[in-house]
């Protein structure tokens, strides 16, 4: 019978784990945990904040989950070294588990940027975790002012969580605007008019030069005084395990279609790997929660002696600020179409007869047409695209395509 | 499994289908009550053009992306069926972001719902179906994959 190894227990070892069941019912899994809830999605902490989700509803999974899948989860533990040649991975108290197929799934961990007087500051945050998010709700009351560096998706959606339950938020980010990863420069303002309409205070092209207790010094000469400090400035994959064990490792582990390292019998997935991105054609990391669990459901498909491709993978977000939702997909080359309306934008870029990427703020009706576009690499001359750049629209596609679309079992 | 099939060269684009959705799922045995005056948000829209035009509603995908890509765990498949849990929904979208059908809009409150072949609520088949005038919205058996 195969032995499973999963180190981690976020989306992408739930992806794992369904993919390693679909194949194979036996074998026994071993999951290692670090962190002590199970397994939930990241992206809700925010929400958590916000009071629009509590924590009966963070779990990923039911109850049962684990027990029904025949997992075994060590909580709390770490993994520190993956030895490939036993085919063991060594955790935090000397223990051993072995594997016949492991998979690395250790998500990122965020970057701190070496700050000067960092240390003074007494009531500090990252915002990654649940238990960052509730040690942030503990710190925070209606008197507190709250900084938070980097204006990015984190940061931002953390500003949300916690807006109307502060007295103040600054957040500052060396960016000259903000969600600079995903928007574009007008479509970052429409986003920044949203969000100073809330009341938060942005400082952008700016960073802290040094702390001095609940003071942050600006590079631009400004003192801003707080009380709780978040620090959002980005994340590094957690690629270390493998690179000790001598797998090949970029900003991510490097993984092929089939999410096998370079390591024999060693897979990654999540936002720890760094795999192909059909819009750049070229690997990247997709630090992205869908990609976290399809790559692992074709990593545990794979590990059972399956065979799943995951070749589709692109960076992608859907996020909402305050009722303004902006979507994302792809990269942002080649020519731009652009429809304007009240309040909205739509960007379509087109490469080489392909859609490659969008943005869209305030207008989000069946995106997924042109997600689909870009991750099937759809010839644009083979659909009606004047029809699709107006509205995304199966109307579109020829007759054929619109019958198996709508008239099959797909 | 039985799902929802159109058949494009008769719908009439009347978008009965979509006030027959719409009302079942209020609640309410008063088609009057539920709708009249209302915004309303049915989980089945009427697409086209001059030339042709046809409902489209969720396809219940064998690989559904967009079950795989909920960030809340709100979206399952129970019994071939996907349904959503609008306790867990957190309105993110990214469903939205992923179906390649264009078939998912969220409610009125930004919280999603989707077609759940009215077998969530007191309609024994789906109301699209049943008030479709020109059989264009069917429910059968077709081909499966394999």
């Amino acid at each position: 019978m195969k032995r499973y190894t999963i180190i981690g227990n976020g989306v992408a070892a739930i992806g794992c784990i369904e993919g390693i069941r679909g194949v194979d019912a036996q074998g026994p899994i071993t999951v290692v945990s670090h962190e002590r809830h199970p397994a939930y999605c990241r992206p809700l902490i925010s929400y958590l904040l916000e009071g629009r989700a509590d924590l009966g509803h963070m779990p990923y999974r039911d109850g049962a989950f684990y027990e029904r899948m025949g997992c075994e989860v060590l909580s709390g533990r770490d993994a520190v070294g993956i030895d490939p040649a036993a085919r063991e991975v060594e955790l935090d108290d000397g223990s051993r588990v072995s594997f016949d197929a492991l998979c690395v799934a250790t998500g990122s961990s965020p970057f701190v940027p070496p700050f000067a007087g960092l240390a003074t500051v007494a009531s500090q945050h990252a915002f990654m975790t649940l238990d960052d998010a509730l040690g942030l709700d503990a710190a925070i009351d209606a008197t507190s002012r709250v900084l938070i560096v980097g204006a990015g998706l984190i940061g931002l959606k953390c500003a949300e969580g916690i807006c109307g339950r502060v007295a103040s938020i600054t957040v500052c980010d060396l960016a000259d605007r903000v969600l600079s990863s995903i928007l574009d420069a007008e479509c970052a303002a429409l986003m920044q008019a949203r969000l100073e309409e809330q009341g938060i205070r942005l400082m952008l092209g700016d960073s802290v030069d040094r702390f001095e207790g609940g003071l942050a010094h600006m590079k631009g000469g400004e003192d801003v005084a707080f009380d709780v400090l978040v620090l959002a400035v980005g994340v590094r994959a957690n690629t270390a395990l493998v690179s000790q064990a001598g797998g090949e490792v970029d900003r991510g582990i490097i993984v092929d279609n089939h999410m096998r390292t370079s390591i024999p019998g060693v897979f990654a997935a999540g936002d720890c790997a760094q795999g192909y991105d059909v819009s750049l054609g070229a690997k990247r990391v997709l630090a992205i929660m869908p990609n976290a669990y399809m790559q692992g459901h074709a990593a545990g498909v794979c590990m059972a002696g399956g065979d799943e491709v995951f070749d589709t993978g692109i960076p992608m977000n859907s996020i909402g600020f305050f009722g303004l939702h902006a979507m994302t997909a792809g990269t942002y080359e080649g020519a731009c179409y652009e429809e304007r309306g009240e309040g909205s934008i739509k960007r379509l870029f087109t490469e080489d007869g392909l859609l490659k990427g969008f943005i869209l703020i305030g207008c989000d009706e069946r995106a997924g047409i042109y997600t689909s576009l870009i991750r099937e690499r759809t010839p644009l001359d083979s659909i009606d695209f004047e029809a699709l750049k107006k509205a995304a629209t199966t109307t579109a596609f020829s007759a054929e395509r619109r019958a198996q679309m709508f008239g099959e079992a797909v | 499994m039985k799902r929802v099939y159109v058949n494009e060269q008769w719908c009439l684009a009347c978008h009965l289908c979509e006030y027959n959705c719409a009302f079942a799922n209020s609640g309410l045995d008063d088609m009057v009550l539920a709708l009249k005056g209302k915004p309303i948000f049915p989980r089945i829209h009427v697409e086209g053009d001059e030339r042709i035009s046809y409902a489209v509603s969720c396809r219940h995908c064998d690989d559904p992306l967009c079950v795989k890509s909920c960030i809340a765990g709100a979206l399952s498949k129970v019994d071939g069926i996907i349904r959503v849990d609008r306790e867990r929904c957190v309105g993110c979208l990214t469903c939205v972001l992923v179906c390649p059908y264009g078939a998912l809009a969220p409610a009125g409150d930004g919280i999603m719902q989707k077609c759940e072949l009215c077998l969530e609520n007191a309609c024994d088949e789906p109301a699209c179906v049943a008030g479709c005038p020109n059989r264009a919205i069917v429910y059968e058996e077709r081909g499966e994959r394999a």
